[in-house]
């Protein structure tokens, strides 16, 4: 789960890492006093789930309070779009107001978990300030790459080896190795699945201090991490997307007109592509889930139709936990709460699969019964 | 003779007291498992589904001969379940509770290394090999034939739409192993696809790969430096968009490598069959089959 600019900040203060001083605002008046508790000058940033905040005009170093002010008037209410997100963009609720920092060098500094290593990784560039994408595709060799021992955890020498590799003075290395060593504590303690930080700064006076920070929460660990969870912020969330995932529905929105339901994420990620291949392009990935409930499908469902995009309904289940009587029964409940006005189009294989048809027959439904996934491509781009 | 399960398999099952543990070891029992025991904590000494129960792995390993574990105990308790049966002295676990944090499976990952201890999942439908018999997860029962084509995959459904595809040609499978969607796992799928190499039973290997992550670019590295059995090769996620998660954690686009034409390209590469479409993967292995003349 993302969580904001400021919130992550936070959390790694908590561990030690020096960030800007500054504060969280949600009014114009807000961001001008702490404008001025911060002398006059200060950077105001655009608190989103979003990256490219700077390009997309959320961020700005401002002159005097009154600046600070009318800048963060501007963002508060509006809709911010940068090149991650969406058309619609995503709301500005809040901005955070900090001292502007005095950059001598800007590094990368991240730590993720590297699935083939089986570990979390420490991504250093000497290159701070690009996205690590881009230096990953033009300069590969200026990236370094540390794998910490998940049950040995940070050391020192971790620290040292990074510094060396990032070519830092060597009255750099010791207050680099705490700041790491606070990252990756931060890291592992709360369960993150990415912390990263670009710039983190090297300021005139030689001081290190994390001028951005991103970090993506395990939601599978929310469990233990309540703190962590608490930060949600449902607003950044796409309104479709936030309903579906609190019925424990896994659904993305996307730019097609098919709207499509399946159980398991893999056999949903497949029913898009084959929806592709037939010239059309998916509304949605929706995932029902491998337990999925009758009321969860009904859920879906009307998720689906609720979406203005969707033109056709495919639905693909492949009946195992999910038995397909159980499908038949939440589509056919759905379907009388709805106005459904769009063709719907059902593929059913695997447990149960011959009363889920019996159900669907006895309804008052019309659907075209597909007998195999490609019976089930050709009968969405032939009916209309 | 199959992979990781065969006539030797003693099935120890952790959390069969429960209806998800219940339903689905009743399920592995009349696909023909050897299941001999359960495993929940203050149940020792008592019979469920005709099954002894245990206090501990250690206790249905020592008692029991138990050799392999499956583990439906739900997510905040897998990661304990997980160590415990290592501990207990299985040789292979078996993992199908989703949820897990994935820094308890790095752990978990380094701590099944030390030990010996093979893993398939978490997150997975599990492995059947069809051939013995052994059943030991959710893959439904009924979509196999029994045959000499091994097939690996991330996910679940999906396996059981390319198992049936399979069948439906009248292709029969070896062993199927869903190694599951998580970023740590246990096995991955150039193991498997190791495994297969060496497996006299196995005769060419249907490889399910998505978006995100490496493995399919380890896999068609392994199958171009070192395996003789052919390939064939479907990867799901080429209309995903970059960046978003489509369900399971691992299949977030990280970078170029992550997409499925890269992946695909690979396994091309590497001399794999490839499956543009996943309403063709069993025709794709027909055609490999045919061509590379093996019987189905």
């Amino acid at each position: 789960m993302k969580i904001h600019e400021y919130q992550a900040k936070e959390v790694l203060k908590s561990f030690g890492v020096a960030v800007p001083n500054g504060r969280v605002a949600s009014t114009a008046d807000e961001a001008r006093a702490i404008a001025e508790e911060l002398g006059g000058r200060a950077v105001v940033k655009a608190q989103v789930h979003a990256g490219g905040r700077g390009k997309a005009g959320g961020v700005k170093v401002v002159g005097s309070p009154d600046e600070a002010a009318e800048f963060a008037a501007g963002l508060l209410g509006s809709n911010l779009v940068t090149a991650q997100t969406g058309p619609q963009g995503v709301p500005v609720n809040t901005v955070l107001v900090e001292e502007p920092v005095d950059i001598a060098q800007e590094l990368y500094l991240s730590v993720t978990v590297d699935g083939a290593a089986k570990s979390p990784v420490i991504i250093a560039s000497a290159a701070g300030g690009m996205e690590i994408e881009e230096i990953a595709e033009e300069s590969p060799e200026k990236i370094t790459q540390v794998h910490i021992d998940p049950l040995i955890g940070y050391q020192p020498f971790v620290g040292r080896r990074v510094a060396t590799a990032l070519g830092l003075d060597a009255a750099l290395a010791r207050p680099f190795g705490a700041l790491l060593g606070g990252i990756v504590n931060a890291f592992q303690n709360k369960d993150l699945n990415l912390v990263e930080i670009n710039p983190l700064v090297v300021t005139g006076d030689g001081a290190l201090l994390a001028a951005d920070g991103k970090i993506d929460t395990d939601e599978n660990s929310h469990f233990r991490h309540r703190d962590l969870a608490e930060l949600r912020d449902a607003d950044q969330e796409d309104p479709l997307e936030r309903n579906a995932n609190d019925k424990g529905v896994q659904y993305v929105k996307l730019d097609g007109d098919v709207g499509c339901m399946v159980n398991g994420a893999g056999l949903a990620m497949a029913t898009m592509d084959v929806i592709a291949q037939v010239g059309h392009a998916p509304a949605n990935f929706l995932d029902v889930g491998g337990g999925g409930t009758e009321e969860q499908v009904a859920e879906a469902f009307k998720i689906i139709v609720s979406d203005p995009d969707v033109k056709k309904v495919l639905i693909n289940v492949f009946g195992g936990i999910l038995r397909c009587d159980v499908l038949a029964n939440g589509i056919v409940s759905a379907y009388k709460e709805v106005d459904v006005n769009v063709p719907i189009i059902v593929r059913m294989t695997g447990t149960n699969s011959e009363e889920g048809a019996e159900i669907l027959r006895n309804s008052d439904i019309t659907v075209a019964v597909a007998a195999d996934l490609n019976d089930a491509a050709t009968k969405v781009a032939e009916i209309n | 003779m199959s992979i990781l399960v065969g006539e030797e398999t003693r099935v120890l099952v952790q959390g069969m007291s429960g209806r998800e543990g219940t339903f689905q070891t009743e399920r592995c029992i009349a696909f023909g498992t050897n299941v001999v025991a359960g495993v929940t904590p203050g149940r020792g000494g008592t019979t469920h589904i005709e099954r002894p129960m245990y206090d501990s792995v250690r206790d249905a390993v020592e008692q029991e001969g138990a050799n392999v574990s499956l583990i439906f105990v739900p997510a905040a308790f897998a990661t304990d379940a997980l160590l415990e049966a290592a501990d207990g002295g299985v040789d292979l676990i078996v993992c199908i509770t989703d949820g897990l944090p994935t820094l308890d499976m790095a752990q978990v990952a380094q701590y099944l290394t030390k030990k010996s201890v093979r893993l398939i999942g978490p997150n997975c439908p599990g492995l059947t090999s069809v051939a013995e018999k052994q059943k030991v997860g959710i893959i439904p029962g009924n979509i196999h034939a029994e045959g000499r084509i091994g097939v690996v995959s991330r996910s679940g459904t999906l396996t059981y739409e390319a198992v049936s595809q399979l069948t439906a040609l009248g292709i029969g499978q070896s062993t199927c192993v869903g190694v599951g969607g998580d970023p740590i796992i246990g096995m991955r799928h150039r193991d498997i696809l190791e495994l297969f190499e060496n497996d006299p039973d196995t005769d060419a290997v249907v490889l399910i790969g998505e978006i995100g992550g490496t493995a399919e670019q380890e896999a068609a590295d392994y199958i171009k430096n070192h395996m003789s059995k052919p390939v064939t090769g479907f990867i799901a996620g080429a209309t995903a968009p970059p960046g978003r998660r489509m369900g399971h954690a691992g299949a977030i686009i990280t970078g170029t490598a992550a997409t499925a034409e890269a992946k695909k390209q690979a396994l091309r590469d590497a001399g794999c069959y490839v499956s543009d479409s996943p309403g063709q993967i069993g025709i794709t292995v027909q055609r490999m089959l045919t061509e590379r003349r093996i019987s189905a």
